[in-house]
C-alpha cells in the first residue's frame, strides 16, 4: 500500500476531464436522440397498421436481447459499409469509433426508450384519444397536443433513470479505444503504470456523479409528480 | 456471406471456428450460472434485510445496493481484477497461484454476482413490500418468529410476484457476461471478436453471435415463463395464458 501515488490524478486531470466531457456529450446526445426515435418506435409499435407494428417490435426485441458490447462492435463495423453502399462510394468512409458511437447509442437506446414511452402512452386513458378525435384533431395532432405531453410527464422519472444507466453504459466504448472518461483513465493507467490508483479514482468519481444524479432525480420526481 | 468459415480450422489452435464459439458459449453460460447463485443468495439476503425493522440493517442494505448500482460494470470489472489484488496482498498471493483463465473466471463470477445481487436485492425488497402488511402480522399472530414469517409467509409470495423482473435479470446477467471480455475472459463475445479479427469475416462472426444471444434470450424467457406457470398462486397473480 505504501507505494500508491495519487498525484497522478492531479497531473492527468485535464485529460480525464476531456474524457468526461466526451462521455457527457455522448450520453446527452444518445438520451435525446433515443427519446425521439424511441417515441417514434413506440408509436409504430402501437400502430394499428400491423406490418409497421411488427417491424418495430422485431427491432426492439432484437436490440434488447443483444449485449450492448456486441451492438457497439456491430455498428462500428457496419456503419461505414452502410454509408458506402448508400452513397455509392468506392471505399467505406473513415468514420472512427468516436463518431460511430453516437449512432450506436442512439439506435440502441431507442429500443429501451421505446418500451418506456410505450408504457407511458398506454398509461393515458383510451378515452382521451377518442376525445381528441371527436374534437377533430388528426392522429399527429392528438399525439402532439394530448397524449405525448402527458406520457412524457408520467414517464420522466423512468426516462431519467434510463439516462443514468446510459451514462454508465457509455463507458463500454473505451473497449474500442475511444477516449471517454474510462478510456482516458485506462490510457493514463497504462502510460504511468498507475493502474490501482486510476481505476479506484474512476470508480469513486462515477459513484459520486451517479449518486448525486439519482438523488437530484428523486427531488425532481417529488416536484413534478401529478397529484391525483 | 460464407458459412464455410465456421468449419475452417483455427490457425495454431485446436478445432474449427464453430468449436471456438461453442467453447465461448460454454464459458458464458458457466459464468452466468455461478454468478446467478451468488446474486440470488446475496440479493435475497440484502433484500430481506432492507425490509426488517432494524434501522442499521436497512441502511447497510441500502448502501450496498447504491454502491453496486452507481458504478459502471466495466469499472467494477477493473476494480475486482486490478485494484483488489493490488491493494490486498493476500488476494494477490492467491491470484498469482491461479492460471490466467481461472483468475478471469473467478473475477467475472464475483464481479457479476455482486453486481447482479444489488439488482435482485431491489426486486426482492419491492416484492416483499408489495405484500399487504396483514400477511406479516398474521404470521406473527399465529406465533411465528420473524425468521419463520419470512420463510413461510412473506418470501414464498414475494418470489412468485417478482418472477417477471427476475427473468429480465437472468437475461441481463447473460448479456453482461460479454463485459468480461474487458478482462480477457474467453467467453462468447471474446471468441466472436477473435474470429472476426483473425479471419476478417466480421459479418459472419457477429451474425453467429447475434443468433446465439437471441436463442439464449428466447430460451431463458421460455424457461422462466414455465416456472412462472408452475408456481403461480391460484387467484392471486394472473396465471399464464
Amino acid at each position: 500500500m505504501g507505494d500508491l501515488d495519487f498525484d497522478v490524478i492531479g497531473r492527468s486531470l485535464p485529460y480525464l476531464l476531456k474524457g468526461l466531457q466526451y462521455t457527457l456529450q455522448l450520453t446527452l446526445t444518445a438520451a435525446l436522440g433515443g427519446t425521439v426515435f424511441g417515441t417514434l418506435l413506440a408509436m409504430a409499435r402501437l400502430s394499428s397498421f400491423k406490418p409497421l407494428a411488427l417491424v418495430a417490435a422485431g427491432y426492439v426485441n432484437l436490440m434488447r436481447s443483444l449485449p450492448l458490447l456486441l451492438v457497439i462492435f456491430w455498428f462500428y463495423f457496419l456503419v461505414p459499409v452502410l454509408v458506402q453502399s448508400m452513397l455509392g462510394w468506392e471505399r467505406p468512409p473513415q468514420i472512427g469509433a468516436e463518431r460511430s458511437a453516437y449512432i450506436t447509442f442512439i439506435m440502441f437506446e431507442a429500443a429501451y426508450f421505446c418500451e418506456i414511452m410505450r408504457a407511458g402512452i398506454q398509461s393515458i386513458p383510451r378515452g382521451q384519444i377518442g376525445a381528441a378525435y371527436a374534437v377533430g384533431l388528426t392522429y399527429w395532432q392528438a399525439m402532439k397536443l394530448v397524449i405525448l405531453p402527458q406520457a412524457f410527464r408520467n414517464m420522466l422519472p423512468v426516462l431519467l433513470t434510463q439516462s443514468i444507466i446510459l451514462f454508465q453504459d457509455v463507458s463500454l466504448v473505451s473497449l474500442l479505444n475511444v477516449t471517454d472518461f474510462v478510456g482516458a483513465a485506462v490510457k493514463i493507467a497504462q502510460r504511468d503504470s498507475r493502474i490501482v490508483e486510476m481505476y479506484l479514482f474512476v470508480a469513486v468519481a462515477y459513484f459520486v456523479l451517479c449518486y448525486t444524479l439519482s438523488y437530484m432525480m428523486k427531488l425532481l420526481q417529488r416536484r413534478i409528480a401529478i397529484v391525483h | 456471406m460464407n458459412l464455410g468459415i465456421f468449419v475452417e480450422q483455427v490457425p495454431d489452435g485446436d478445432g474449427a471456428w464453430w468449436e471456438m464459439l461453442a467453447s465461448g458459449l460454454g464459458w458464458t453460460l458457466a459464468t452466468a450460472f455461478f454468478a446467478w447463485i451468488i446474486a440470488f443468495t446475496l440479493g435475497s439476503l440484502v433484500g430481506v434485510v432492507r425490509t426488517t425493522d432494524k434501522q442499521w440493517l436497512v441502511r447497510a442494505g441500502n448502501a450496498y445496493v447504491e454502491l453496486f448500482r452507481n458504478i459502471p460494470l466495466i469499472v467494477q470489472f477493473f476494480v475486482w481484477y486490478f485494484v483488489v489484488p493490488g491493494l490486498i496482498p493476500a488476494v494477490k498471493l492467491w491470484v498469482v497461484s491461479l492460471d490466467p483463465t481461472e483468475h478471469q473466471f473467478v473475477t467475472s463470477i464475483v464481479c457479476l454476482g455482486l453486481f447482479t445481487s444489488a439488482r435482485i436485492a431491489e426486486q426482492v425488497r419491492s416484492g416483499i413490500q408489495s405484500l399487504s402488511h396483514g400477511q406479516r402480522n398474521a404470521g406473527y399472530a399465529i406465533g411465528l418468529t420473524q425468521t419463520q414469517t419470512y420463510r413461510y409467509v412473506l418470501l414464498p409470495m414475494a418470489y412468485r410476484i417478482i418472477i417477471p423482473p427476475l427473468t429480465s435479470e437472468v437475461m441481463n446477467l447473460i448479456k453482461n457476461t460479454a463485459v468480461a471480455y474487458s478482462i480477457g475472459l474467453i467467453e462468447l463475445f471474446f471468441r466472436t471478436r477473435e474470429m472476426a479479427e483473425m479471419t476478417f469475416r466480421y459479418f459472419e462472426a457477429f451474425a453467429a453471435a447475434t443468433l446465439i444471444y437471441m436463442v439464449i434470450a428466447m430460451s431463458a424467457n421460455r424457461v422462466m415463463a414455465f416456472i412462472e406457470r408452475r408456481v403461480a398462486v391460484p387467484g392471486y397473480i394472473t396465471q399464464g395464458k
